[in-house]
């Protein structure tokens, strides 16, 4: 018992984490039927970028407020990865948009390669360590083996975190002549051009909105591990795409629902069983998902357009 | 041949070739500002090809098409960017085969037509989530255009609903409504009567005819009910095979020999006929 809910906990916090880097393989997939498979990697460049800002504040200037200087890293991470990701739909997709449907996937494949080694040849190969951070955990109580499940004042930011930029992402996506616009090109981009909405700039913002959501991943992930290094990106990018694909790709609350399905099973798979075939559960039971549900759980089937 | 004195559209030898095939060969016709233009022909003549045309979907192989703006300017459609045909120069259209986004709310379809000056307001979003800005009153107004057009078009009630879930007709007049909701001068409609039963095309005449005189919209339409094309068009182009056989007033059309051959075929022993009529 104590050892399930201590799962379920750290299994939502890395399935959260998970969920938001999903959003931005979905989102994109959604409206120009792409998988960016570069996203891994500007999670992992959020999560340098994150640390870089992190020392600078902290050792260099001395500020003494971890939260505050999580505040600001956090804005500052995803303002840079946003430019990161504007960027690369610019000069790698953009000029093969009218191309056969195998290159954008290629020159994706490329960037993400690019990435790694950029990050590789300029930060160095080693695994870079935060210095500690917020370590107080919170005991929610005592097992009658004398375990204690805990909660770390770290989860609780995470998954905080996460919600409150989900909500503020829905509203966006729900609410606002953006959202609608996006929503509008990712059923028939042709029809929106006609109603006079630049696609061009509403397929931009979405990669700039999916790089800023995996920018909060990146800040998180660094918060949770307390390190991170150049392929980093690989590996939670998998998973997250992973994610997308079984919640349903294109499907938004799909991404989230996959993501912390995703975490779950990683942890719980890791406390029962056994930490080495972990990622082989994860994928099995996409495997298995997939056969029953080709279009995931909360995909809609592909509708031919006309 | 008012349309020939004040046109707001000007096709000058408009050609469209696909490989060997050529859909639109040579056309050049006007559409008058404020009239209702139709453009007909039989099956295969290339109406949706000149439409293509001027809405960007295709690049002509020849030609020019100009729209000509109130103030005198004029724009070229053929060189300009897919959206700014509707954000730049103003021309809307509709499809054959409705293409509403089905997956959204009647209401949504709407706004969405509306996206650019609620983008403006909004400082491109991100002033509007902080609510900087005339974000609130320019959505306000987007959802008040919105109403009045739902209650002229008698959706009103089913605002919240996917566009996908309603009737036919009501997908079509929605269409309509849409186009209307991004301010256009030009509005081209392909087929907005085609699958209308006699009823709802009645009504569509009215709403066509209620959008040129309170909205001062010129439009541009391809129909095959000829009730439609008689009833409410001030102009009439002719297509057969890509070019153009007949130009006139809706009377003039209904008894030009070339037409009717155009249409109806003819028999072979009216061929010399119809040829000594023509003049050929």
């Amino acid at each position: 018992m104590e050892i399930f809910v201590q799962q379920l906990i750290n299994g939502l916090t890395l399935g959260s984490i998970y969920g938001l880097i999903a959003i931005g393989y979905t989102m994109v997939f959604g409206i120009i039927g792409m998988v960016n498979f570069a996203h891994g990697d500007v999670f992992m460049l959020s999560a340098f970028i994150a640390l870089i800002f992190f020392l600078i504040l902290t050792t260099w200037l001395g500020m003494s407020s971890i939260v505050l200087a999580l505040v600001i890293v956090m804005v500052i991470a995803m303002v840079l990865t946003s430019l990161w990701g504007w960027a690369i739909e610019r000069v790698a997709y953009r000029p093969l948009r009218g191309s056969f449907r195998l290159a954008p996937l290629i020159s994706a494949i490329g960037v993400s390669i690019f990435l790694s080694n950029f990050v590789q040849v300029a930060q160095g190969a080693r695994n870079k360590p935060t210095p500690p951070m917020m370590r107080d955990v919170i005991v929610l109580f005592q097992g009658e083996s004398g375990y204690n499940v805990v909660l770390s004042y770290k989860q609780i930011v995470i998954m905080a975190t996460t919600a409150v930029l989900l909500a503020i992402f829905w509203y966006l996506v729900q609410k606002t002549s953006l959202g609608r616009a996006q929503r509008a090109c990712e059923q028939d981009r042709k029809m929106a051009a006609l109603l006079g909405i630049d696609v061009d700039r509403t397929i931009s913002l979405t990669f700039v909105i999916g790089a800023a959501l995996a920018a909060v991943a990146g800040t998180m992930y660094l918060l949770y591990y307390g390190v991170v290094s150049f392929n980093d990106g690989f590996v939670p990018g998998v998973k997250a795409f992973t994610a997308a694909v079984l919640g349903g790709i294109g499907s938004l609350p799909g991404a989230v629902l996959g993501g912390l399905i995703i975490g779950l099973i990683e942890t719980f798979w890791s406390a029962y069983f056994s930490i080495e075939y972990k990622d082989v559960a994860a994928f099995s039971i996409l495997a298995i998902v997939l056969i029953f549900m080709p279009s995931g759980i909360l995909g809609r089937p592909e509708v031919e357009k006309v | 041949m008012r349309w020939l004195k004040d046109p707001i559209l000007d096709v000058q030898h408009l050609t469209m070739r696909f490989g060997g095939l050529v859909a639109i060969n040579d056309l050049s016709f006007m559409a008058g500002r404020g009239d209702i233009t139709a453009l007909i022909g039989p099956n295969g003549a290339g109406k949706t090809t000149v439409f293509n045309c001027i809405t960007g979907f295709y690049k002509p192989t020849e030609g020019m098409i100009a729209l000509r703006k109130p103030d005198g300017s004029h724009m070229l459609l053929e060189r300009l960017p897919g959206f700014s045909i509707n954000w730049k120069a103003k021309v809307a259209r509709t499809f054959q085969n409705i293409r509403l986004f089905s997956g959204m709310t009647v209401l949504e379809n709407l706004l969405v037509a509306q996206h650019n000056s609620l983008m403006i307001a909004s400082g491109f979003t991100f002033l509007g989530v902080l609510g900087i800005g005339g974000y609130r009153k320019a959505e306000r107004e987007a959802i008040e255009r919105a109403t009045y057009w739902l209650e002229k078009i008698d959706l009103i009630d089913r605002a919240d609903d996917p566009a996908g879930d309603l009737p036919y007709g009501a997908q079509r007049r929605l269409e309509i409504a849409r186009a209307m909701c991004t301010d256009p001068l030009l509005l081209c409609l392909d087929e907005p009567a085609a699958g209308l039963n006699p009823r709802e095309s009645l009504l569509l005449n009215e709403l066509l005819l209620s959008i040129r005189k309170d909205h001062g919209t010129s439009i541009l339409l391809i129909e095959h009910d000829m009730s439609v094309v008689m009833e409410i068009s001030d102009h009439v182009v002719v297509l057969d095979y890509g070019t153009k056989i007949s130009d006139g007033t809706p009377s003039e059309i209904r008894n030009d020999p070339r037409v009717i051959a155009a249409y109806l075929g003819v028999a072979d022993e009216e061929i010399e006929q119809v040829e000594a009529e023509i003049g050929a």
